[in-house]
């Protein structure tokens, strides 16, 4: 896996000079903030196959750029049987004037060839309206079984091209699978791409284990596992699949952990004689660091992405609130003044937002606010939602949803910051506890 | 998993002093009451009379963690074992109910087991004696999402082990 995965990035990013670069006026573009009103329409025929043994992946990558796309929000795939002219030559003159005619503003087109277990992919995007390549056309190549990155990376580079920000589909998530009725759960950490495909299994279920977190770079993870006996943080090598305890002493009670930007910095909380208080540690020499000292609890800690202040929920005030405090502990500034009680603060990677969970008159909220604690606002509601992890862009929230009753169940949910979109994540299982990768390279 | 590396690599952190203490090791803490549980309720010696006859669990109000009167007649109760029965320690397991967030929930049963703890330790049980955990809401006992419900799950369990039953 690891393997396919730096070969992948070995093979990339080679651009093809195939056509002169045009001057564009009124550039195809999708404005994100401004709200989607109507998806912007695409086509993606197959790609071609160089050769018999391409035709497989020639399709399925095709789809796979298709379902990142429309599973953005931004963006309708116009279905095949609208087609006017085939498709059959990457490097012949597109006709857009069929492509026109059913409407097709984007155009996606692509080849495959092979050469043992060695995949590559070119693939061009047009304009149609303007009657012109978007950008240069590209090719990458990997090992076949990464052939899902690659369409992944088609993906993020059209998504990119059009909303002018970073994509968001070549990443992976972390979660906490679960199976078992609701009083005889197990928990095991699993890894998956972020649409739900190649799902691999990190823990066993002997021990809970909960709310794994992400490094920075995407090669570590932090969890709290009970296999001591007491909730303890390990970090897992995701490559390697090693773990160590990184707190210990049996009789401590250790949980929520979270990298900082630098990727050798830990927060957490901390359970001693009752009270629960907020830590930090480098991972390389294990030494803990008090960063309050309140009655209160101060648990879900999350770094600024500049890696200065931290944004964690107290209930310091009577009830649990949101605050934010220089990395190093001190005076912390409470940001959230609405109804109900907020917790689980997680700062957006672009260090706009900071999304939270929100618990008022019986329901659970997934919502956003500024750093400051203005323009709240709430994306989601329903009896139990909780945990938001932000997508590498800052531009979408995976979160737990559970349902109610005796055979309630936790699935992955994900809705974007504007609160629309809201669709399930495809799992093998119950899931929780979502933690979502940077941008794979 | 057979490919995971269990190496130790770092030991850090706060331990408590008495958790070097081998007794606990029998233990079978992850689900309330599921410790040692021998014995017939008959004999008051027995955990089974502990935990069937005293009662081994005290019970929380919403978001609180302070021992209602109720529960002080409980605990009062195991304190009393306790003392007659020296050969025993405990782990006092907190739990929440699903009504909150995940991290929340593990702070505040670690307040429970705490005052639970407390109270044992008010009542002239040896500190040294008690250990706590908190589950948050992941081990409830009962399942369904109302308040009888949730009633029972916001709890601090009295878990033995040691003692002349293995």
């Amino acid at each position: 896996m690891r393997n396919a995965i730096a070969t992948v990035l070995l093979g990339l990013a080679m651009l093809l000079p195939v056509g002169a670069v045009q001057a564009q006026d009124g550039p195809l573009r999708i404005e994100i903030t401004d709200g989607v009103i109507e998806p912007l329409p695409f086509a993606v025929p197959d790609f071609i196959a160089e050769s018999p043994a391409a035709a497989q992946y020639s399709a399925d990558i095709a789809r796979v750029i298709a379902e990142d796309l429309v599973g953005s929000g931004l963006f309708r795939e116009i279905p095949k049987v609208a087609y006017i002219s085939p498709y059959t030559d990457f490097d012949a003159a597109v006709n857009f004037t069929d492509w026109k005619a059913i409407n097709a503003q984007a155009l996606i087109t692509g080849s495959v060839s092979l050469s043992g277990n060695r995949i590559t992919v070119r693939f061009r995007a047009y304009d149609v309206f303007a009657g012109q390549e978007l950008g240069s056309g590209l090719q990458l190549s990997g090992t076949t079984d990464g052939w899902r990155r690659i369409g992944h990376k088609v993906a993020d580079t059209i998504y990119s091209r059009l909303t002018g920000e970073s994509g968001y589909f070549d990443s992976r998530v972390v979660f906490v699978s679960e199976t078992g009725p609701k009083d005889d759960r197990k928990k095991r950490l699993a890894i998956m791409d972020y649409d739900g495909a190649n799902v691999q299994y990190l823990t066993n279920s002997a021990s809970i284990v909960l709310a794994p977190r992400f490094s920075p770079t995407g090669d570590r993870v932090l969890y709290t596992s009970y296999e001591s006996g007491f909730p303890q943080i390990h970090v897992l090598d995701v490559g390697r699949v090693q773990r160590r305890i990184l707190s210990a002493g049996n009789g401590s009670m250790s949980f929520a952990p979270r990298f900082a930007p630098n990727g050798h910095t830990i927060v957490y909380s901390q359970s001693a004689g009752g009270n629960t208080d907020l830590f930090s540690m480098d991972i390389n020499s294990g030494n803990p660091q008090r960063l309050t000292s309140a009655p209160s609890i101060e648990t879900a800690p999350s770094f600024s992405p500049d890696g200065s202040q931290l944004v964690f929920e107290s209930d310091r005030s009577g009830t649990s609130q949101l605050y934010v405090m220089p990395v190093s502990g001190g005076e912390a500034k409470r940001i959230s003044f609405g109804q109900g009680r907020y917790g689980t603060p997680v700062w957006s990677p672009r260090g706009d937002y900071i999304a939270f969970t929100k618990q008022n008159a019986g329901r659970f909220h997934i919502g956003v606010m500024r750093t400051d604690g203005s323009e709240e606002r709430l994306l989601t509601a329903s009896f139990l939602d909780e945990g938001p992890t932000w997508s590498p862009n800052g531009r979408v929230i995976m979160f737990t949803r559970e349902t109610q009753g005796a055979s309630g169940q936790a699935r992955l949910y994900s809705v974007d910051i504007s609160g629309r979109n809201l669709k399930p994540v495809k799992t093998p299982d119950g899931a929780s506890d979502p933690s979502w990768s940077p941008l794979q390279n | 998993m057979s490919g995971i590396n269990k190496a130790i690599l770092l030991v850090a952190g706060l331990a408590l002093a008495a958790c070097s203490d081998a007794r606990w090791d029998d233990t079978n803490a992850g689900n309330g009451g599921t410790g040692i549980g021998g014995g017939s309720t008959a004999d008051p010696s027995s955990p089974a009379y502990f935990r069937e006859a005293i009662g081994d669990r005290v019970l929380f109000l919403v978001d609180q963690s302070s021992i209602s009167p109720e529960a002080q007649g409980i605990l009062d109760g195991q304190a009393r074992w306790l003392t007659a029965n020296p050969a025993y320690v405990v782990t006092i397991e907190g739990h929440a109910d699903e009504r909150g967030t995940r991290e929340y929930n593990l702070a505040l049963g670690a307040r429970r087991a705490n005052s639970a703890r407390e109270y044992l330790i008010s009542q002239g049980v040896a500190a040294s004696r008690i250990q706590t955990v908190s589950y948050g809401k992941e081990r409830p006992i009962e399942i369904c999402s109302e308040q009888s419900c949730y009633n029972k799950n916001r709890r601090a369990v009295t878990v033995l082990a040691g003692g002349a039953v293995s």
